[in-house]
C-alpha cells in the first residue's frame, strides 16, 4: 500500500489527515457512534479497574466501622425515617388533591417517573468540560436526554448512551442551558453553565424583575427534557447594572456537582422519544454533541 | 523494519494500560490540575527506546483509545499523540543520550505541543480553555519524567524488550 519505507513525515501527514477526517465525521455527522460503542465496550474493564481502589476504600471504611457508630447512625436514620414519613403523608394527600384538581381542569397529569441509581465511573475527562461517566448504559434503559439528579437537585442530562456506560453533561458545563423558573415569582428564564461547579448564570432576566438573593430556582419543564418543579439552585448574587438591559444574576447549584458519587436517573413517561422542539429556549436542552 | 525477534509486546501494552489507569484514578485536591498525561509519557518512552517498533501508528491508535476513555472527540488525542510520536522519532537520537533530568525539558516541549493541539481542537469545536491551568499537566509530566524513565528503563532491561 505504502512505499517500502515511507518517511516519518509522510506517515504523520497520513495519520493527521485520517484524524481530521474522523474528527469531522464524529463532530458534524455522528457517523462513528457505532465505532465508539465498540471501543467504549472494549475499554470498560479498564475504567472498572481504575475505580477499584476507591471502591476498596469505601468497602473498608464501611466494614471496619465500630458497633457504637453503627447504632448511633441507626438511631439517627430511624428518627429521620419517622420525620420523613410524616412529611410523606402530607405529600400523599397533597398529591391526591393535585391530581383531582388537575383532572377537573382537564390538564396533563404529572406522571410518576421511574428512577434508576447509577454510580460515577469517572469525572475527569477534561477539566474544561463538565461531563461525567456513569456505570449504566443502554442495557439498563438509559437514553440520550435522560435527566440526572442527586438528592439535592438537578445534576445534568445524558448526552451519550453506550452499551454499558453513559456520559452525562452537568448543568455547569459552559455549553449547557437549563430552562428554569424562579420558585417565588414564577419568572421563567435559562440557567447557563459557566465552567465553574459552583456557579450558574441567569443572563436573560430584565433589570426590573423581582429577584432576590436566596431565591430558589426550579426546573420549568419547558424544552421537554427535565420534569417540572425539581430544585436546581439558589440565587447568590444579583447585580442591577443600569447600563445594560439585563440583570447580572449568579446562582449556586444545589446538587454537589463536584462531589457526587451516586446519581439518580429519571425516566420520563415519554421514554426515549425526542422532546418537542425547544425553539423558545434557544440552546436549552440541546447541548452540543461532544 | 522490525527486529529479528520482537519480544515484550505484552510488556509495552501492560505499561500503557497502567498509564491509562493512572490517568483515570481520582487524585486529591489541586493535584488534579498537575496530573501528567501518563499515556503520552509512556508512549514517548517506548518511541525513544524502540523507535523501530513503536511509532506514529501506535501513537495514533493509543490516542484513539484515549479519546474514547475521556469522551473526547474521536481523533483529538489520536492526532496529538501521533504528532508527539513523530516529534520523538525525529529527535530520539539527540534526546535519549542525555541524563533523565535533561530529557525532562524535551519532554516538557513534547507535552506542551500535545496539550496545545488538544486544546486547539477543543477550541475549534466550542470548548476554549478558560485559563492557563491547561498547561499545568505538562509541568507535572516534566517533573515525573526522570522517575518514569528510570522505572521503564529497568522494566525494559529486566524483560529484555527489544
Amino acid at each position: 500500500m505504502f512505499t517500502v519505507n515511507p518517511t516519518a513525515t509522510l506517515r504523520l501527514g497520513l495519520w493527521v489527515a485520517l484524524s481530521i477526517v474522523i474528527m469531522t465525521m464524529d463532530h458534524r455527522y455522528r457517523y462513528l457512534d457505532g465505532a465508539r460503542d465498540v471501543l467504549a465496550t472494549a475499554i470498560y474493564p479498564l475504567q472498572y479497574l481504575a475505580r477499584l481502589p476507591g471502591d476498596a476504600k469505601t468497602w473498608l471504611t464501611e466494614n471496619l466501622i465500630g458497633r457504637g457508630v453503627l447504632l448511633e447512625e441507626n438511631a439517627q436514620l430511624r428518627e429521620k425515617q419517622v420525620f420523613l414519613n410524616a412529611q410523606l403523608q402530607k405529600l400523599t394527600t397533597l398529591e391526591a388533591e393535585n391530581h383531582r384538581l388537575r383532572s377537573l381542569l382537564e390538564s396533563a397529569v404529572n406522571t410518576p417517573e421511574r428512577v434508576l441509581i447509577a454510580e460515577l465511573l469517572a469525572v475527569d475527562f477534561d477539566p474544561y468540560r463538565h461531563h461525567i461517566l456513569l456505570n449504566r448504559g443502554r442495557q439498563h434503559g438509559i437514553y440520550v436526554g435522560e435527566p440526572v439528579l442527586d438528592q439535592h437537585g438537578i445534576v445534568g442530562q445524558i448526552v451519550r448512551a453506550d452499551p454499558f456506560t453513559a456520559t452525562a453533561i452537568l448543568i455547569t458545563d459552559p455549553n449547557h442551558a437549563l430552562p428554569i423558573q424562579i420558585d417565588r415569582t414564577g419568572v421563567r428564564t435559562l440557567a447557563l453553565g459557566t465552567g465553574n461547579f459552583q456557579e450558574l448564570e441567569l443572563p436573560h432576566v430584565p433589570n426590573n424583575e423581582d429577584v432576590k438573593v436566596g431565591d430558589l430556582l426550579v426546573t420549568s419543564g419547558l424544552g421537554g427534557r427535565f420534569p417540572r418543579g425539581y430544585p436546581v439552585g439558589k440565587v447568590v448574587k444579583v447585580e442591577f447594572d443600569p447600563g445594560s438591559p439585563f440583570a447580572h444574576i449568579v446562582a449556586r447549584p444545589l446538587a454537589a456537582l463536584d462531589r457526587i458519587r451516586e446519581v439518580m436517573l429519571l425516566e420520563n413517561e415519554s421514554g426515549a422519544s425526542e422532546p418537542p422542539a425547544p425553539a423558545m429556549d434557544g440552546r436549552s436542552a440541546s447541548p452540543r454533541p461532544p | 523494519m522490525s527486529a529479528p525477534r520482537p519480544t515484550g509486546g505484552g510488556i509495552m501494552a501492560l505499561s500503557l494500560l497502567l498509564a491509562f489507569l493512572l490517568s483515570t484514578i481520582p487524585l486529591p485536591g489541586g493535584l488534579d490540575h498537575f496530573r501528567p498525561d501518563w499515556v503520552a509519557m509512556v508512549l514517548i518512552y517506548w518511541c525513544m527506546a524502540l523507535p523501530h517498533r513503536v511509532g506514529i501508528g501506535v501513537g495514533w491508535l493509543v490516542g484513539l483509545l484515549l479519546d474514547v476513555a475521556r469522551g473526547a472527540l474521536l481523533g483529538q488525542y489520536a492526532l496529538a499523540l501521533a504528532v508527539v510520536a513523530y516529534l520523538t522519532l525525529q529527535t530520539y537520537r539527540r534526546v535519549r543520550v542525555a541524563p533523565p533530568w535533561q530529557q525532562a525539558f524535551s519532554i516538557l516541549l513534547f507535552l506542551l505541543v500535545e496539550q496545545l493541539l488538544v486544546f486547539w481542537i477543543s477550541g475549534v469545536i466550542g470548548y476554549p480553555p478558560r485559563d492557563w491551568w491547561y498547561l499545568a499537566p505538562a509541568l507535572g509530566g516534566m517533573v515525573m519524567w526522570p522517575l518514569l524513565f528510570v522505572i521503564l528503563r529497568d522494566v525494559r532491561r529486566y524483560f529484555q524488550v527489544t
